[in-house]
């Protein structure tokens, strides 16, 4: 509390002189509700290939990486949206949406590239719906989006009916499929790799991520500190259903069909997936790699037990029991510790408080 | 600063009737009768035959059941996605018993279903209320865990009419004086919930807790306590659900109840249930229901493909939201208005 | 400093009805109370003092039963207690007021009241009669009229405060424990508080009465305790202590030259705010505010003050009227835009809107200049820690590293954090809003000297502030405002605390009235 006689407008001083993190680098990096998923993934798959035959093959490799795509890709935006303390559920429906409108507007003899632009058109205009009715009207997200879930699917199967819409050109159904030479590595992971990129440099390198991070931990300092916190909302709920409409359109051409019910409840698979990475319900907490780990490690779960002829009701159990497990672990945690330090304070405390 | 609102000094009858208009409940009311007008206008057989008439009350009476359990869980500002496979689940327990236990009374399978349900529901509570987890992620959870559990247990051995007893069949779509025996069930529950949720300290202690979980904490209310109780009615409700949809369908397979919480969720917020908490009634949230299978039925009548019912839905839940935001804002600004009064 | 009608302490103070000794509580490695020792006599008002942080709400919420203490005794009636939940404590007989009210906004004044503990019939039910009639009895002996069956949503604070003490009343305690409950109202108010207090003291209930008000204390109390940093200093009857010598036990020090204001040069307009309304919060509110000038901005909790700055700033929306900076407009419900002309607001609650708690003090300072950080969109954490260790450094921020979590912090060194987020956006314009509240004594001189310096070097500074001596000692120019509308200004010379609590609680023409004060200029 000495005189601070120093000018407050000059230039930063540009010596150090505090420490920059508290901790070191490796505890850091290690020592994370993020790493501990990757460590999982890793021996899941470990434990996969080295006891299941055939499981490590590149063809094994291809269809775990196709049939997780469309999760992998709306989870991007999805943790993005839970880390600002919102949630959208309408995805499953945007991609079934963008499936359908993909499927009708080639059925009723559009160029297929045009009938795919339209498709994300609609995605963007559906996610601005979601954000529209969010952050202008005021709504809260989670019964905003339980509404567009079902008006979306609704409008899905309302346009087809009980139609599907299969002959779509082979070169992009081929295409969708296809692999890189042996390694079994299909094309469509340079869009989610290219995709993941652009999401983890927007969320972790950018003042828009920070302000992502800052609106979910206290809306009100983000607003206090300029952050525009209705128009990132805005954004994010665009961007989700830009995303969404993508997967459709992927979906579309991976499975070659068009139909109302195509993806349904995959909303929930995909939240699951990101709650499981380490984004926090609560908002303000998670991180891209986490997420990612999150995904894969549902789908390498899924596809070594469908292996061994788990069948999907037991995978259900376990990635629902996955999803329990890790919310409520930490306030076990938490429970346990409080309860060991208050048995070791019962010993030594002069006056010995009841306990019920 | 203080403000001068003097108590109102109206004839009870006349602010009884002023109540009545401006609740929220009267509101889906209109909605619903006047679906019903244009459809029998547009079909009178909808209404008028004695099937229209019987299946008017009989397809909502299943979902007006889950609608109570879900607004009592939703009015603790909670939810529960895991109805649906708790409905699953409970039906075919229902079967099951049919089968393996020949000649069981089926008052002691109805209660069977509604343990079950209970227990379901214990579990959600206790882990949300313990582990003060976020309820929306523990049932998201266990709407996996019991559908995988209830997948599992149906394996190929789905539940036939030809399982079950001619009583238990008949019983779902019997009727006492033309009305339907679910209804009336459906009716019964709604009056005893919604008579604990107006009038007894539990029940307006889950409002507190909705209404602000800090200041419940604050007066000393056992919110664990009430919390798990929420869950727990919610699922014994589900479970009588479930026992009910396999005596009106007689067919249970491993996806009944697929995709129920979402109608149960709709109907409360349809209903008036905010969906953070603290307001509305089982009243509202159960004629929410009615509307929207009411509406489900009335659209193929009034000419609208029945590919079109869910859009439908969506779009009545986001117009019930954005009525009852501007309704409250409009509340909030006269509110406030009074108080400038009061001090110019 | 503010004369409340004085009142002997004549009743007779009877037994001890509340004993805490030697009770201390940790948060973790923090020990927010070492020492606690306090007793309570029925027939009797005891004040307790200390600064923010001194431990007198973990006494309030141990007593309350929210808090478990970690060793010590707390005897009610002699015998030991041991409280789980406020439940408890209840049953036992202990009614707490707490600092900000806390009430279920859906349900009705009566449900709120009566939570918990209606009033019963047969078969379980509510005796809703019997429980309104209770409200309106109670209403009535506090003689307020507010309707008990709106929904305590939208009501005034001091309103809610009242239905705080009316919970209080109903529920017959024998200990009752104010923590802080004057902070929102107007002298009427206040008074009217202190003669229901007066009451239950003479009907022989025992209470305790938080306050960093003196004159409060001096008006009401005859007991007075005193605590600073967890620990307890000191217990006196009222009469043989006097206010240097409680302030020299709260602060542990003498507390010379608070306030250095230094003389700067007065510049051009540099705020201007025109005829700004919002409805339910202010009208009418026009002011200016010069380079090199501090305006402070008086007036009670609830007055409008932090939403007028509010409003300037963009964080909230107005109806109408205009802002300006240096003669652009800033336009309305547009922080960033605000920003940009160089206009800066450090807000009333850091924890609620200043800080984010768990993030390190790097991220927090960085919150509002990352932007500018930014080499091509992207951010770097290097960037980011050099640019938050300039500020940390030139404001003398102590903390173990830029990653510590600013929750950790200690009061003055939060609010120094947030002084320096919004100094390195590099503001012409500064809002202050309740710049010092809550930290210690050394820290506060601090700022004072920083702002007084800031100014000094052509900053413009509106300063919302409670604290009467700092508003004087600061300001070049007050403003005061009451309900909503501004209802004098008071240049420095005139500026006393008699001239500025008149205006705060009489409107406009009865300050017109009663002084020469000088028109606000419009």
């Amino acid at each position: 509390m000495t005189d601070s006689s120093t000018s407050l407008q000059a230039a930063p001083y540009r010596s150090q002189s505090y420490p920059y993190y508290s901790s070191p680098a490796w505890k850091r990096f290690f020592l994370t509700r993020e790493f501990a998923v990757v460590i999982a993934l890793i021996i899941v798959a470990a434990v996969a290939s080295m006891s299941i035959r055939k499981f490590s093959s590149p063809l094994t490799l291809g269809y775990l990486l196709l049939d997780v795509t469309p999760i992998l890709l709306i989870a991007l935006p999805m943790a993005l949206i839970l880390i600002s303390a919102e949630i959208d559920l309408s995805v499953a429906s945007i991609v079934g949406l963008s499936n359908v409108t993909l499927g009708a507007l080639f059925d009723a003899g559009w160029p297929i590239e045009l009938a795919a632009l339209a498709a994300l058109v609609l995605g963007i205009v559906c996610g601005a719906i979601n954000g529209f009715l969010v952050t202008v009207v005021g709504l809260p997200s989670l019964a905003v989006t339980i509404g567009t879930l079902a008006l979306f699917r609704g409008i899905a199967v309302g346009i087809l009916g009980t139609r599907s819409v299969v002959n779509f050109p082979e070169y992009w159904t081929t295409l969708t499929t296809s692999v890189f030479g042996k390694s079994g590595i299909p094309y469509v992971m340079v869009l989610v790799v290219v995709l993941a990129l652009a999401f983890v440099l927007l969320l972790h390198f950018t003042p828009f991520g920070r302000g992502i991070f800052a609106i979910g931990r206290n809306r009100e300092v983000a607003a206090f500190s300029g952050v525009k916190v209705q128009r990132t909302k805005f954004i994010l709920f665009v961007l989700s259903g830009l995303v969404a409409a993508l997967a459709g359109i992927y979906f579309t051409f991976r499975y070659g069909s068009a139909r109302g019910d195509n993806a349904q409840g995959l909303e929930l698979t995909v939240i699951a997936a990101v709650l499981l990475g380490g984004v926090s319900i609560f908002g303000g907490k998670g991180a891209l790699h986490g997420v990612l780990a999150g995904v894969l490690l549902i789908g390498t779960l899924q596809s070594a037990l469908r292996f061994v002829n788990v069948t999907s009701d037991v995978i259900n159990i376990i990635v629902g029991a996955l999803l329990v497990a890790s919310i409520v672990s930490p306030s076990l945690l938490t429970w346990l510790k409080g309860k060991i330090t208050r048995a070791a304070k019962e010993g030594t405390s002069k006056t010995p408080a009841r306990h019920a | 600063m203080t403000a001068l609102i003097s108590p109102a000094r109206k004839n009870p009858a006349a602010q009884a009737i002023e109540t009545l208009l401006k609740s929220r409940e009267t509101g889906i009311v209109l909605a619903l009768l006047l679906v019903l007008v244009a459809t029998t206008v547009r079909s009178p057989a909808f209404l008028v035959s004695t099937d229209g008439f019987r299946d008017l009350l009989l397809t909502p009476a299943i979902f007006v059941l889950l609608a109570i359990g879900q607004a009592m869980v939703i009015i603790t500002r909670n939810i529960d996605l895991s109805v649906g496979s708790v409905v699953g689940l409970t039906a075919y327990l229902t079967g099951r018993l049919f089968i393996d236990f020949p000649g069981m009374p089926i008052p002691v399978v109805i209660i069977a279903g509604i343990a079950l349900g209970a227990l379901l529901g214990l579990i959600n509570g206790a882990l949300i209320a313990y582990a003060k987890v976020p309820a929306l992620v523990v049932t998201l959870g266990t709407l996996y865990i019991y559908r995988g559990v209830d997948v599992w247990w149906v394996g190929r051995k789905p539940i036939n009419a030809s399982d079950m007893p001619r009583d238990f069949l008949g019983f779902g779509v019997s009727s006492f004086l033309n009305i339907p025996t679910l209804a009336i069930i459906a009716a019964l529950v709604l009056v005893a919930v919604g008579w604990c949720m107006k009038t007894t300290r539990g029940g307006r202690e889950l409002y507190a807790i909705g209404s602000d979980p800090s200041a419940a904490t604050l007066y000393g209310l056992r919110i664990t306590k009430r919390v798990i109780h929420a869950f727990v009615a919610c699922g014994a409700l589900t479970g009588l659900a479930g026992v009910l949809f396999a005596a009106r369908y007689g067919t249970v397979d491993s996806q009944a109840g697929t995709g129920f919480e979402l109608i149960s969720v709709a109907a409360a917020v349809v209903g008036g249930i905010a969906i953070f908490g603290g307001s509305g009634s089982v009243l509202g949230a159960a004629i929410g229901a009615v509307l929207l299978l009411t509406i489900n039925r009335a659209l193929p009548l009034l000419g609208v493909q029945d590919f079109w019912q869910q859009a439908v839905v969506g779009a009545l839940i986001l117009g019930a939201i954005a009525l009852d935001r501007v309704l409250s804002l409009r509340q909030f600004h006269k509110l406030i208005e009074i108080r400038d009064n009061a001090n110019d | 400093m503010i004369r409340l009608s004085s009142h002997s302490s004549t009743s007779t103070v009877g037994d001890v009805v509340l004993e805490l000794s030697e009770v201390s509580k940790s948060f973790g490695a923090v020990r927010a109370l070492r020492n606690g020792e306090l007793t309570l006599r029925a027939g009797s008002i005891h004040a307790l003092m200390g600064e923010n942080g001194a431990g007198k709400s973990t006494i309030v919420k141990i007593i309350a039963g929210l808090y478990h203490r970690d060793a010590g005794s707390f005897t009610l009636d002699g015998t030991e207690v041991d409280f789980r939940s406020t439940a408890e404590s209840k049953n036992a007989g202990i009614a707490v007021i707490y600092q900000e009210p806390t009430l279920f906004p859906d349900l009705s004044v009566t449900e709120n009241i009566f939570m918990g503990r209606q009033p019963m019939k047969s078969w379980g039910r509510i005796d809703r009669a019997a429980m309104r009639k209770h409200a309106q009895e109670l209403f009535s002996r506090l003689d307020v009229h507010i309707d008990p069956d709106r929904p305590a949503q939208g009501l005034s604070i001091a309103d809610q405060q009242i239905i705080e003490v009316a919970k209080a009343m109903s529920l017959d305690a024998k200990v009752l424990v104010m923590d802080e409950p004057t902070a929102a109202l107007s002298l009427a108010e206040v008074d009217r508080l202190f003669a229901i207090a007066r009451a239950l003291r003479d009907e022989g209930r025992a209470l305790l009465f938080i306050s960093h008000r003196f004159e409060e204390v001096y008006a009401l109390c005859d007991t007075v305790t005193v605590m600073r940093d967890g620990e307890y200093i000191s217990t006196d009857p009222i009469d043989e202590t006097d206010v240097p010598s409680l302030v020299r036990k709260m602060v542990g020090r003498d507390v010379a030259s608070l306030f250095p204001k230094e003389e700067a040069t007065i510049g051009d307009v540099a705020l201007e705010v025109r005829n700004l309304n919002s409805t339910g919060t202010f009208h009418d509110i026009s002011f200016t505010v010069r380079a090199g000038e501090i305006v402070g901005l008086a007036g009670l909790v609830g007055a409008g003050r932090s939403e007028v700055a509010r409003a300037i700033f963009g964080v909230d929306n107005y109806d109408s009227g205009h802002v300006s900076v240096y003669g652009e407009s800033v336009p309305r419900k547009n922080t960033a835009a605000a920003m940009k002309l160089g206009v800066a607001l450090v807000p009333e609650d850091r924890r609620q809107q200043g800080l984010i708690l768990d993030f390190g003090v790097a991220r927090n300072l960085t919150l509002s200049i990352c932007r500018g950080l930014a080499r091509f969109g992207l951010l770097s954490s290097k960037a980011e820690n050099l640019a938050a260790d300039g500020w940390a450094q030139r404001l003398q921020v102590k903390s173990h590293s830029l990653a510590t979590a600013a929750g950790t912090l200690s009061g003055g060194n939060q609010q120094k954090i947030v002084l320096a987020k919004w100094l390195a956006a590099q503001p012409r314009i500064l809002i202050v809003d309740e710049p010092t509240r809550g930290i210690d004594v050394g820290t506060k001189a601090e700022v004072h000297r920083m702002l007084s310096q800031l100014a000094g070097q052509g900053l413009a500074i509106l300063m919302v502030s409670s604290e009467l001596p700092e508003v004087l000692g600061m300001a070049d120019r007050v403003l005061v405002m009451r309900e909503g509308r501004i209802t004098s200004e008071i240049p420095r010379a005139e500026a006393t605390a008699e001239t500025v609590m008149f205006a705060a609680t009489h409107d406009r023409q009865q300050v017109l009235a009663a002084t020469n004060v000088m028109e606000p200029t419009q």
